[in-house]
């Protein structure tokens, strides 16, 4: 494995993509047990952060209001709105 | 009509009445000049066609420098004058050319000037389907030639986006609709640029909106996705997203841009700019964000795959550990039985070695016999040297020798008293043999034991005590046939418990 970026600094996809691999790596056949073990402690970390970053999400609705020129001045939220919706 | 009428009357009376000049002779009917039948027409005529809907072809279209339109609408029998004022032609959703069958809205007026009438146009739209599609094919092919819908101008959509910016109708299903999928399926930040998705003015709203989110001022977070979406409806309600300004905005747009216009089977120009068509508005919000779920769960099992797939590695290697661990205990055991073969060879080694020690004690005892003390020796070989007459020099030689010879000699031992120390170990190991010996044989003796014990319940001896007899004749042997047993005078009768002896009844067995 190149040096790692650390995955503070990763975005879901790079996470993802990173983890696919090291489970695939994991289970391609025996490698060195050493090296399972520091794969497997970043996948982990990986994991976590990858289940962190889709627990985050959380939906916000902001109207954008634009003044005569049609330039964007203020956004207003309407999550109370789509509350009413359901 | 009717109205001229009313006002002709009224001219009437006032004339009557009032003292006016009386008609001409012969006439009733009141004279008019052409200013007054000239605006009495344009009353009547604004006032009866004040909103009319006009269909027909497009001709002699002029566009002055005033940015007035003026155009005619003629069919097969008629011509229409027309014109459309500056500021309306800016709102036209259709670009008037030359032969363009059309549907004008607007109201008649009339130019007193002239003596001419004419159609103040209001809106534009084209008469017909056919007319429509046709048009919008050929702006179609128009753009498609400037590279506008271009597959290597598509730009790929984010893996998840953080934030969507969504141009459409803040009212609404379509709104909703987005809102509710994206919220089921994957909550993100979302800004909704509200626009008219319809009418005049829709188009231009919608570019702006696109080309807004593309440029948003500081303190707004930009969007990495962008929803352009409308509700179904006819081709005229759709025809905002067939404009150039709009299909400019969207092939233009850094941000991917996801169209969701009218419904599945509703094509417009915008949906060939965008990097993405969805069939409908809940469809743009599913290609927009994946399913959490999903990949909770997929990430969820790509760490139970890991921790299992260690469990494997980590396993394999206890097991082989394991292995190792048992290789290394049987190695005592190999050791074990090496020794007992060393011990067996070493016992087998006492007794042969006695063997051994004992046909050369015998040989060794009568060469013993025969052999000179080492003093002897020398006396004896001093002797015949004596009786050789040698030469002085060499005479004293020898006897310097014999001298050191003399005092060697008596170092030396007779062979009888190594021999009796190498009997006395021989001694010793005899006794290790015999204290053997038991261990050795005991396993065996006792075997042998439970054999006899196995032949005597086997014996005859049983089976009398089960009732059997074992017969014999005279001489002891065993009678096993009734012809043999009266060939006998006499029959020995052997019990469990002892003999009897019995005489054969022949009398009785030849009667029979």
């Amino acid at each position: 494995m190149s040096t790692l970026v650390p995955v503070q600094d990763l975005n879901f996809e790079q996470a993802l993509q990173e983890l696919e691999k090291i489970v695939k790596h994991l289970e391609s056949g025996d490698i060195p047990l050493e090296d399972s073990i520091s794969a497997y402690e970043r996948g982990v970390a990986l994991k976590k952060h990858c289940e962190a970053k889709l627990k985050e999400a959380q939906l916000k609705i902001e109207k954008i209001t634009t003044d005569e020129n049609g330039r964007p001045v203020s956004t207003t939220e309407i999550q109370a709105e789509l509350a009413t919706l359901d | 009509m009717l109205l001229v009428y009313i006002i002709v009357m009224d001219e009437q009376i006032n004339a009557s009445n009032a003292g006016y000049p009386a008609p001409s002779s012969g006439h009733n009917t009141p004279e008019m000049s052409v200013s007054d039948i000239s605006n009495a027409l344009k009353k009547t005529v604004e006032q009866t066609f004040s909103h009319v809907r006009v269909r027909g072809e497009l001709s002699k279209v002029t566009l002055a420098k005033s940015g007035h339109l003026y155009t005619s609408l003629k069919d097969e029998n008629a011509v229409l004058d027309a014109i459309c004022w500056r500021g309306t032609v800016a709102r036209l959703s259709v670009k008037a050319e030359e032969g363009l069958e059309v549907i004008c809205t607007g109201r008649l007026t009339t130019y007193p000037g002239r003596s001419n009438y004419q159609l103040i146009i209001e809106s534009m739209e084209l008469a017909g389907e056919g007319a429509l599609l046709k048009m919008l094919e050929d702006r179609k092919k128009k753009l498609a030639a400037e590279g506008l819908f271009d597959p290597a101008r598509k730009k790929p959509l984010p893996f998840l986006p953080t934030r969507i910016g969504i141009v459409t109708s803040p009212t609404g299903a379509v709104i909703r609709d987005i809102l509710h999928r994206i919220n089921d399926r994957f909550p993100v930040p979302v800004y909704l640029w509200p626009v008219m998705v319809q009418g005049q003015g829709a188009a231009q709203q919608v570019a702006a909106a696109i080309r807004g989110f593309n440029d948003l001022p500081a303190g707004f977070d930009t969007p990495d996705l962008l929803i352009v979406a409308r509700g179904g409806g006819s081709l005229e309600d759709l025809m905002p997203f067939n404009e150039e300004s709009v299909v400019r905005a969207i092939a233009e747009s850094r941000i991917p841009v996801i169209s969701a216009i009218g419904h599945e089977t509703d094509v417009t120009l915008a949906d060939f700019a965008a990097d993405m068509r969805a069939p409908t508005p809940t469809g743009a919000a599913e290609m927009a964000v994946p399913v959490r779920r999903d990949w909770l769960f997929t990430v969820g099992e790509y760490g139970l795959r890991m921790g299992r797939r260690l469990d494997v590695l980590v396993g394999r290697r206890h097991d082989r550990i394991g292995e190792l661990s048992t290789s290394l205990s049987r190695f005592p055991r190999s050791l074990d039985m090496r020794q007992q073969r060393y011990d067996y060879a070493a016992s087998n080694l006492s007794a042969a070695f006695a063997a051994y020690i004992q046909r050369k004690d015998t040989s060794v005892t009568r060469v013993a016999g025969r052999l000179l003390s080492p003093a002897a020796m020398v006396h004896k070989a001093a002797a015949r040297l004596q009786a050789a007459s040698l030469d002085h020099a060499f005479r004293d030689s020898l006897r310097g020798r014999m001298i050191g010879l003399k005092g060697l000699s008596g170092g030396l031992k007779r062979p009888d008293a190594i021999i009796r120390n190498k009997a006395r170990e021989l001694g010793k190991s005899y006794e290790n043999f015999m204290r053997r010996k038991d261990y050795l044989f005991d396993p065996k003796i006792k075997t042998l034991h439970s054999y006899e014990r196995i032949l005597e319940t086997l014996s005859f001896k049983n089976v009398l005590k089960r009732g059997y007899s074992v017969v014999r004749g005279a001489e002891g042997t065993l009678i096993t046939s009734s012809a043999a047993a009266q060939r006998q005078n006499r029959l020995h009768i052997e019990f469990a418990d002892g003999q009897a002896t019995a005489i054969p009844d022949l009398h009785n067995q030849s009667k029979e």
